[in-house]
């Protein structure tokens, strides 16, 4: 049984701004980490393995070379072998022109059983190219998945995902696509001897060569949607502070404010 | 254009089956597309052989002028037997009557329901031009494969300029397969709408967490397609009275294309997220309120203030209350009356969700905690002191007025 994990390197988002003068965003010296989700769907795939010799875990990335980091960390947690999709011809993919490449490799694998992916990236936040994925490959999803069973004839999986209402259990025939909200709660701290080992697994390049798509179709050109600006958001004004050393005069300061907004 | 590989096609017959306008039959052991096809995709998705292909061609900007109307799905929710539109389709309706009326299009909304009815008085009330309305057992409950199958078939039969979808879980898990199925642009989670002097739909969204805005454009393909968040628009006011026609809309939808099941439902508190979805008062916790014990402080001081407990993301993943009460980027967006955050630092992805509410009231022990910057009034101190004298304070007001 193969799993698929597509995970994406994300900027650590708290420290990017956009530049108020020039419009444009400033990522200098902002730290790259593993999407946090990403890392929950790696952590469902290494649970799904264990005590199964037969399950490979196959992690993808597309980005630029440096989102071979984001790789390592996932063969470190566990994946058994890793593809780079990276070729200066994707730059400026949007959700559809991404969704698209990342099909045409998986259509390049030798059955692909479960696709696991975060539920969102946390720079983009727009939790598409999951379902865009599943689409283009004629696969069926679950979105927002917080835990996932397999069926014992590896037909079928169960899981668990999350509502506005709560919590649903869906079953989905495979080959199928689970987004993932969440994953260990603990998180195992990765050994010298995992970072050893996974320097020996397999870490593969791909490019737009191997695709066998004409280039109209990614990147930029393939892209159905176009950023025409960025802004920083508008901020809201800072009221006063009051020192909280005494509490009830700071409790009757808060009250007086709250009757005179009509709260009390 | 759709295109059969004659080799690959097997004649099993799926396509035939499963295309919502019986536009595809199989002859002499090969598909084939009738006139009546209207691109939607279903006989694309459901062949195993990868035997069919839709060519889309890039359109002119003469073919994008002639879509007309905003559509909007009418995500809805079960009271009792009936179904009802949920909050965020109002939403929805309010801000897709300006658009319309920029454009000079109507609004219509999707309305799909198993055979239940569905109350369609607020959509008109709140807008609605027309409601397209399918009808089919399989809808009993939310499932991917059927309502992408349904929206498509009529998206594609229909061919408006704009589409729009609460970017719920379900919006957002709906949304991205029909805009992968007919090869749409698809914008997500927008907080703003405007139409530009192109008469071209504007889509801005937060993004980086909520550090940046981004406004998007969809220039090649139509309808344009957005998830919209709930809780940022306003519900506008209903004119009663108001009506519209009803269309039923007639597809076929096959059984054997929904590949998944839904087993069980296990709702939370059922009204926990409507209480801070609706809520004028919001009282919200975080990691500064030290232990679940505390919370029991949060949920009194907001039943006295006659308010709804929240929280922020640290103590859901904690455990200690549901994520359907989650204010943030990951949760809940809220905009209430009156705010107040305990023991919340303030990141960003926590302030986009309710930096919106009218008036922001702040409590935590870190002077340099950026919730203070979007505080009306803050408070420097340690919550669980100055909640109770708080709480008491506030309960000695109301007995004096």
């Amino acid at each position: 049984m193969r799993v698929l994990v597509c995970a994406k390197q994300v900027p650590e988002v708290t420290d990017v701004q956009v530049d108020p003068e020039t419009g444009t965003l400033n990522r200098d010296g902002v730290a790259s980490i593993l999407n946090p989700f990403c890392e929950y769907a790696m952590d469902l795939a290494l649970d799904l393995k264990k005590g199964m010799d037969d399950v490979e875990i196959v992690v993808l990335s597309m980005g630029p070379p440096q989102a071979r980091a984001a790789l390592m960390r996932c063969l470190e947690m566990g994946a058994d072998r890793a593809i780079l999709v990276t070729d200066r011809r994707f730059a400026g993919a949007d959700t559809w022109a991404t969704a698209l490449t990342i099909s045409k490799i998986v259509e390049k694998l030798d059955k692909v059983d479960l696709i696991l992916v975060g539920k969102h990236a946390i720079d983009g936040d727009t939790a598409q190219v999951g379902p865009e994925l599943a689409e283009c490959l004629n696969i069926p999803q679950v979105t927002y998945a917080v835990g996932l069973e397999l069926d014992e004839k590896r037909r079928r999986v169960r899981v668990r995902r999350e509502t506005d209402r709560g919590h649903q259990v869906v079953q989905m025939r495979l080959p199928g696509l689970v987004s993932v909200s969440k994953g260990a709660a603990l998180r195992r701290v990765c050994s010298f001897q995992d970072i050893l080992e996974a320097r020996r697994k397999e870490l593969i390049t791909m490019t737009a060569d191997d695709l066998g798509v004409d280039e109209s179709e990614l990147g930029l050109k393939g892209s159905l949607t176009q950023v025409v600006k960025i802004f920083p958001p508008v901020e809201r004004e800072a009221g006063r502070v009051v020192d909280g050393t005494n509490p009830p005069l700071a409790a009757r300061q808060v009250v007086e404010f709250l009757k005179d907004k009509h709260f009390v | 254009m759709l295109v059969v590989d004659s080799k690959a096609c097997t004649g099993c017959k799926l396509c035939e089956k499963n295309c919502p306008f019986s536009a595809m039959i199989v002859v002499e052991g090969t598909a084939k597309a009738l006139e009546n096809c209207t691109l939607c995709g279903a006989c694309m998705n459901v062949c195993s052989e990868h035997a069919i292909q839709i060519e889309r061609a890039q359109a002119s900007p003469e073919e994008l002028a002639r879509y007309s109307g905003v559509f909007i799905w009418a995500e809805c929710e079960e009271h009792g037997d009936r179904l009802v539109p949920k909050k965020v389709v109002l939403e929805l309706l309010h801000e897709g009557r300006r658009l319309a009326e920029q454009l000079g299009e109507q609004v219509k909304v999707l309305v799909l329901t198993d055979g239940r009815p569905v109350d369609l008085d607020p959509l008109f009330a709140h807008g609605a031009d027309g409601v397209i309305r399918y009808e089919n057992k399989l809808l009993d409950r939310y499932s991917t494969d059927a309502y992408t199958t349904v929206v498509s078939g009529i998206i594609a039969a229909k061919k408006p300029s704009v589409f729009l979808l609460g970017a719920t879980p379900d919006g957002r898990d709906l949304a991205p397969r029909v805009a992968a199925r007919l090869k749409l642009g698809l914008t997500a989670d927008c907080t703003m709408l405007e139409i530009n002097e192109d008469r071209q739909l504007v889509q801005t969204r937060p993004a980086f967490g909520g550090n940046i805005m981004a406004s998007i454009l969809t220039p090649f393909s139509r309808p344009q397609m957005a998830t919209v968040r709930p809780n940022v628009f306003q519900v506008g006011d209903a004119a009663p009275g108001r009506t519209g026609e009803v269309e039923d809309f007639e597809v076929t939808l096959n059984k054997g294309a929904v590949r998944t099941r839904l087993l069980e439902v296990e709702a939370v508190v059922e009204e926990a997220v409507e209480s801070i979805e609706n809520a004028r008062v919001i009282v919200a916790a975080g990691q500064g309120c030290q232990a679940l014990e505390n919370l029991s402080l949060i949920r009194e001081l907001a039943e006295e203030l006659g308010g709804s407990m929240a929280g922020s993301r640290p103590i859901v993943e904690a455990g200690w209350i549901p994520h359907t009460i989650q204010v943030g980027q990951s949760g809940t967006t809220v905009s209430p009356d009156l705010y107040i955050a305990v023991g919340i630092s303030g990141a960003v992805q926590h302030v986009v969700g309710m930096s919106g509410s009218r008036t922001i009231v702040a409590i935590n022990n870190d002077p340099e905690a950026p919730i203070f910057k979007v505080a009306d009034i803050g408070i420097v101190g340690d919550a669980m002191e100055i909640l109770p004298v708080l709480i008491r304070e506030i309960r000695e007001a109301k007995a004096a007025a």
